[in-house]
């Protein structure tokens, strides 16, 4: 099974939810940081990585003693990236999406395809717990290429843990697309309300099964509750709001392992979900 | 009318989501004058949900393509599904919308010229009147790829409307992270400010947009919200701005005055003036403005 952690408003308690289930269900489960704009799962698991590899995505390489000037390259790339410049061509490599439209189209094979470095991927594990995430190097553009590298440590024999980045746009559909169960985490809040509705739209144009978590469940008003029960939307947790808490989270430190009475809840939650994911 | 470079544009990024950023800036709103809003948080945009802004102007925001195999001139002779880097057609020669990524190899290469290749209409823009002054803001659709082109469309538009009102200031809301929509949202602006939290991942974000900065040469000061959640971990970040050179412009203290302010579709400075979290707000302000 996998289970993908979102939520439209950054901050709710992704990390917290993502991490503090991991660690309470215990070994056989596997945790993937798919925020690799911001990676934080790792701060609270400190991982021994056993693993690190560089991911690249390909990019246009023109042999300009081949290249006739024809221009079919700048033709066929609907993203710029390769341009027709007087007497040579250029690449943008940041603009790439790696289609592979220049390469095929060019009738003199002047084109090849070469690495270009955008992250690293780590992996490794505590305590049983396995790990992995992505580290998108500062000044890159798009995330998506790591994320899914990251996507492709899912282990079908295990239970998966995804926690997506904040938002609803491509970054988050990469994390979250074909998981059996969204955990939307949500503040009882005007902004966090706006966002939940919509990370409910994002999924219902995917069609995953999804239930809700609301954190700091006493800061706010009661409308996040009405909206839920308005849409039919499982409520699986509430978490009111403690300084303690929040405490232990600015220290990196888990619930589960640092307040007593947090692991049963998260085992309780797991449960609710693989209720609801079964259910459908 | 002004030229364009008499146009100052602050943006309020943080690296790590709910730090604060939009209740912030809402507030700076209630404490500026002759100022532009924009709101570059085009995902989940949130600051006219406190400003409740009335919409004068709306545009469609067009961007990029999708493929669309039309079945009638299809002769499903595969070379689409071979070419497609996406695994975004089905084999039943279906195009799945989300998994498409508009790159157009299939349309160029179907031998039958069955695909279609029609314009995508991924979000909206807005020109408003809010009760603090103009606003620009936007709304991506669900599910559509933020290439940061609607964040500089957004910022184009609130440039464009500060020129044209002769306004001297833009105070743009930033979005999370680190990648497309943030670059988009701070490359040519006059300053960052970077709002983070006393927590070890506030910290992390924290030097990972600090290097953003930097990277495209940007002037950026740090403040530290709710800071006495770790008093510790809030000497440690302005110790480590201090070595990168970074000016602290003030801390804030944990208060649940922000949502409650936020439920009354209020700023800070509106709600309650007076409260300890809207004078640190107050000093902040003054000291970003004036090393603007």
């Amino acid at each position: 099974m996998i289970i993908s952690i979102a939520s439209g408003k950054g901050g709710t308690g992704k990390t917290t939810i993502a991490t503090n289930l991991a660690v309470a269900l215990g070994p056989s489960v596997k945790l993937l940081d798919c925020d690799v704009e911001e990676p934080n799962d790792h701060i609270f698991i400190n991982p021994e990585i056993d693993h690190t590899e560089t991911v690249s995505i390909k990019v246009p390489e023109v042999d300009m003693d081949k290249c006739t000037l024809c221009g079919r390259c700048q033709e066929i790339c609907q993203f710029q990236a390769i341009v027709l410049v007087g007497k040579t061509v250029l690449s943008f490599h940041e603009l790439c999406h790696s289609c592979g439209g220049c390469m095929e189209v060019c009738p003199e094979n002047a084109i090849s395809e070469v690495d270009r470095e955008m992250g690293i991927f780590e992996s490794g594990s505590r305590d049983g717990v396995e790990f992995g995430h992505g580290r998108l190097f500062v000044g890159q553009v798009m995330a998506v290429p790591l994320i899914e590298r990251v996507r492709a440590a899912v282990q079908p024999d295990k239970l998966n843990i995804i926690d997506a980045p904040p938002g609803t746009s491509c970054p988050v559909i990469s994390s979250v697309k074909d998981t059996d169960f969204v955990i939307l985490v949500t503040e009882p809040t005007p902004f966090g309300l706006n966002d939940l509705k919509l990370a409910v739209g994002m999924v219902s144009v995917l069609e995953i099964p999804h239930g809700i978590v609301i954190n700091r469940s006493d800061l706010g008003d009661k409308k996040v509750w009405e909206y839920a029960e308005q849409e039919d939307i499982p409520i699986l947790m509430e978490i009111p709001f403690d300084r303690r808490v929040a405490e232990a989270y600015s220290r990196g430190k888990l619930l589960v392992e640092e307040l007593p009475g947090w692991k049963e809840e998260f085992i309780h939650l797991y449960e609710k979900v693989a209720d609801h994911a079964r259910g459908r | 009318m002004q030229e364009d470079g008499d146009v100052k544009e602050l943006v309020v990024i943080s690296g790590k989501g709910g730090t604060g950023k939009t209740s912030l800036l809402g507030a700076f709103a209630s404490l500026a004058k002759d100022m532009v809003l924009c709101d570059a948080d085009v995902d989940a945009a949130d600051l006219y949900l406190i400003l409740e802004p009335e919409v004068n102007e709306r545009q469609d925001f067009q961007e990029g393509h999708r493929a669309v195999i039309n079945p009638d001139r299809c002769t499903e002779c595969g070379e689409c599904r071979r070419l497609c880097r996406w695994n975004a057609i089905s084999p039943e020669f279906e195009v799945d919308p989300i998994d498409c990524e508009g790159c157009g190899v299939c349309v160029y290469f179907c031998p039958a010229e069955a695909i279609d290749f029609p314009l995508k209409t991924c979000g909206e823009l807005f020109i408003s009147e809010t009760r603090v002054g103009p606003m620009v803001h936007a709304r991506l659709g669900i599910a559509e790829d933020n290439s940061g082109k609607l964040v500089t469309l957004t910022r184009k538009q609130a440039k464009e409307l500060a020129t044209k009102r002769g306004l001297r200031l833009i105070l743009t809301d930033g979005p999370p992270g680190l990648a497309c929509p943030v670059i988009a949202s701070i490359t040519g602006a006059t300053g960052v400010l970077i709002v983070t939290e006393p927590t070890l991942s506030g910290h992390h974000d924290m030097d990972r947009v600090v290097e953003l900065a930097h990277h495209f040469g940007i002037p950026a000061s740090v403040c530290i919200n709710k800071f006495d959640l770790n008093p510790d971990m809030t000497e440690t970040i302005e110790e480590y701005a201090g070595q990168r050179g970074l000016p602290v412009v003030g801390r804030i203290p944990f208060d649940p005055v922000f949502t409650e302010a936020m439920v009354q579709k209020q700023t800070i400075i509106e709600y309650n003036s007076s409260s300890e979290a809207a004078q640190a707000v107050k000093g902040i302000w003054e000291r970003v403005i004036s090393s603007l």
